[in-house]
C-alpha cells in the first residue's frame, strides 16, 4: 500500500470534498438542490478552514 | 382513498432489508440496488475513495476497549464508525492493513478518514432505507 503524505491543507481540503459530494447525494429530493447542497457545505468547509486557519495564525503572532 | 391505504400501509422489512444490508456491504449498493445508479456511483467513489486514503496515511482502525468512559466512548464510537465501511473495514481487517497507532499529523488525518468514510457509509445506508420504504425518491 502506497504512503500518502498530505499537509494539513491538503487533506482537509480532501476531507472537505469528499463528504460534500456524499452530504449532497444524501440530503436532498432533486438533483438540483443536491448539487447545490454539496456546493454550499463544500464552501462552508472552505470558510471554517481558512477562517479558523487565520485565527490559529493571529493568536499565536 | 385506495391509493392512500396503500400509500400508509407499512412496509415490510423484505422491502428495505436488502437495500441497507447490501448498503453496508458495499457502499453505495443500497442505491445500486433500487436503480439509483448516478447516487450509488458517487457515493461509491466518494466513501471508497475516503477509505483508501485513511489507508495510505496509515490511519489506525479502533478496537473495542474497555476503562474509563471517555476511553469506552472513543474507541467503541470509533470501532463501529470503522465497522460501518463494510466490505473495506472487513477486507482490511483480514489482509492485515489495520495499522498501530503512531503519532503524527498525517496519520491522525487517516484515522479520521477511515471513521468518516464509515459513518459516510451509515448515512448512505439511511438514505437507501428512506428510499426502500418510499419516504424518498
Amino acid at each position: 500500500m502506497p504512503k500518502m503524505n498530505l499537509s494539513h491543507f491538503e487533506a482537509a481540503f480532501l476531507f472537505s470534498l469528499l463528504v460534500s459530494a456524499v452530504l449532497g447525494v444524501v440530503t436532498k429530493n432533486n438533483d438540483r438542490e443536491r448539487v447545490q447542497y454539496g456546493i454550499y457545505t463544500f464552501v462552508c468547509f472552505m470558510v471554517a478552514l481558512f477562517g479558523i486557519g487565520w485565527l490559529m495564525y493571529l493568536g499565536h503572532r | 382513498m385506495a391509493k392512500e391505504e396503500a400509500q400508509k400501509e407499512p412496509v415490510g422489512i423484505r422491502a428495505w432489508a436488502p437495500a441497507v444490508a447490501l448498503g453496508w456491504l458495499v457502499p453505495g449498493g443500497g442505491h445500486l440496488l433500487l436503480k439509483r445508479t448516478g447516487r450509488g456511483v458517487i457515493l461509491l467513489v466518494a466513501i471508497t475513495a475516503m477509505f483508501l486514503c485513511g489507508l495510505m496515511m496509515r490511519g489506525t482502525m479502533f478496537t473495542p476497549q474497555g476503562d474509563d468512559l471517555l476511553t469506552i466512548l472513543i474507541n467503541w464510537g470509533g470501532w463501529v464508525g470503522d465497522a460501518c465501511g463494510g466490505i473495506l473495514y472487513l477486507m482490511s481487517i483480514w489482509l492485515g492493513y489495520a495499522q498501530p497507532d503512531v503519532a503524527g499529523h498525517v496519520h491522525d488525518y487517516g484515522t479520521k478518514f477511515l471513521v468518516t468514510a464509515g459513518l459516510l457509509n451509515l448515512l448512505a445506508m439511511v438514505d437507501a432505507f428512506e428510499i426502500a420504504r418510499g419516504r424518498k425518491s
